[in-house]
């Protein structure tokens, strides 16, 4: 699994750090979406789909 | 089976405090495109299912602004205190992300984390104050209310004193029979309050969100005073009804269901997933978050026009048994994470990340340090917030 970000959709409200904080994380000055892993390992996938559903903002895309 | 339609006005009453109207059920299942009767006289869709909610919530062609010809208003004197709103809660984008971006670095995960020992300690401070009350003391006055207050005032750099103002102003815009009358005088206050508070802080800058906003953003020009007013304005109001309510409608939920309570009593663990659940179940923004379409916009095979006006019902769409397996249960082991009750799309709660910090610490602390703790008269006679744009309980006596 490969994930991208589109930061400029981010709306900060931290539901991916809150999901998968191996994966994500949120800029100290702006609280907006950083990504720390591109290729999640297998035990991270879950985790990383379902911080991509609950994202409100349609910020993160999975690329199977 | 079609539900007469000519019937159905909106708010609905509810029967069973605990669950939302009953007719959102059978309306998901075969009008899930209803049209409600609001006071006005108007004829607003309301959705009831998940899948429908979301896409509308997410879909930027839906504008949440209520001046706004066609956006639903629910009750007149909300209508006043919505068309007078002019924060980022109302705006449109492109407006409403440059003006949320200003704030958001104050909210993260990190900073709601750093800021837990103090939350810690507050609500122990409650709740020795609380205990040291009489017997059947009320829970909401002297509990719920007083946590976000102390909270929301200490990150904005407002002197906790001044809480009269602006809880009585949010009582006043929040409540439904307030008139149109009553909503502007209130209105005038708060701004007049503010605006002096701003004045402070270009004198005086401290270590908080106000001073920020002032030297950050509106002395270099980036937004002007009005603005800055409504951000603080958002930023004071958004959070006091709705932690307060979600606090002590959370708890006597857990005190009706004592085989859940256990639950969480036995394992911590549980907690967090607790307070997902509590937040799917209660659903306290009972009235919904509500859009008018910009344009002619198919929503799941739905065509709804421009100007037209969609109420999504954050009730229903939390008891959609296509996402929520028995759905009017109350399990504190299921997987409630996927719920609305912050909303979805860019207006997503700004504070959703502080309210569960301070609802996973409340819950916590209160039933390890008072493990008696009951309800003080019989449920029958709670009062609850029918009426009220944010749900909850008027008054909850307890013992302990
Ligand atoms: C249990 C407590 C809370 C609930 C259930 C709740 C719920 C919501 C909902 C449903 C919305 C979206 C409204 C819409 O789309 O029309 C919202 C927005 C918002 N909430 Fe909360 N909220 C809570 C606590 C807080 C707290 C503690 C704050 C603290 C600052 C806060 C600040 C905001 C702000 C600023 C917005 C506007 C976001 C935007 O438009 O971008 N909320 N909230
Ligand atoms: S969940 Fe989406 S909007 Fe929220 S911080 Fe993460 S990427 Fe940004």
């Amino acid at each position: 699994m490969r994930v991208t970000i589109d930061k400029s959709r981010c709306i900060a409200a931290g539901q991916c750090v809150l999901n998968a904080p191996f994966v994500f994380d949120q800029g100290e000055e702006d609280g907006i979406v950083i990504l720390l892993k591109e290729d999640p390992p297998p035990e991270q996938e879950e985790h990383t789909r379902r911080a991509a559903r609950l994202c409100p903002a349609e910020a993160i895309k999975l690329h199977d | 089976m079609a539900l007469d339609l000519a019937e159905l006005s909106y708010p609905m009453q509810r029967s069973c405090p605990f669950h939302p109207p009953e007719a959102y059920a059978p309306l998901r299942e075969n009008q899930p495109f209803a049209r409600v009767r609001l006071w006005d006289g108007s004829h607003p869709y309301l959705l009831t299912r998940y899948e429908d909610i979301r896409a509308v919530l997410a879909e930027p062609r839906f504008s949440c602004e209520p001046v706004r010809e066609g956006f639903p208003h629910v009750y007149e004197g909300r209508m006043v205190a919505d068309k007078a709103d002019r924060s980022f809660l109302r705006l449109d984008n492109p407006e409403h992300d440059r003006l949320r971006r200003m704030v958001t670095k104050e909210f993260t995960v990190k900073k709601v984390q750093a800021l837990r020992p103090y939350i810690q300690a507050t609500v122990d401070r409650l709740i020795d104050n609380y205990a040291a009350m009489p017997q059947g003391s009320d829970f909401v006055e002297h509990f719920a209310a007083p946590l976000p207050t102390d909270i929301i005032t200490l990150l904005l750099g407002i002197p906790y004193e001044d809480h009269e103002i602006f809880r009585r102003a949010t009582r006043i815009q929040f409540g439904s029979r307030s008139t149109p009358a009553e909503v502007r005088e209130s209105l005038a206050e708060l701004f007049g309050y503010l605006d002096a508070l701003i004045t402070r802080k270009e004198a005086e800058p401290a270590d908080d969100v106000v001073s920020r906003l002032v030297h950050d953003q509106y002395r270099p020009g980036h937004i002007d005073r009005i603005t800055l007013i409504n951000i603080v304005r958002l930023l004071l109001s958004a959070g006091h009804q709705t932690t307060q309510n979600m606090t002590a409608l959370g708890v006597l939920t857990l005190l009706q269901h004592p085989d859940q309570l256990a639950l969480i009593r036995a394992d911590a663990s549980l907690i967090p997933g607790a307070v997902e659940e509590l937040l799917r179940f209660s659903s306290i923004l009972h009235t919904g978050a509500r859009r008018v379409a910009l344009e002619d916009i198919d929503v799941n095979g739905h065509l709804v026009r421009a100007g037209e006006g969609v109420i999504c019902s954050i009730p229903a769409a939390n008891r959609d048994g296509e996402l929520f397996p028995d759905p009017d249960r109350f399990d504190v082991t299921r997987d409630a994470g996927p719920h609305v009750a912050f909303g979805f799309g860019v207006h997503q709660c700004l504070g959703q990340v502080l309210a569960r910090a301070e609802l996973q610490i409340v819950y916590e602390t209160l039933f390890r340090r008072l493990p008696e703790l009951r309800l003080a008269v019989p449920f029958e006679s709670l009062r609850f917030r029918h009426d009220m744009f944010v749900y909850g309980v008027h008054e909850l006596p307890l013992s302990w």
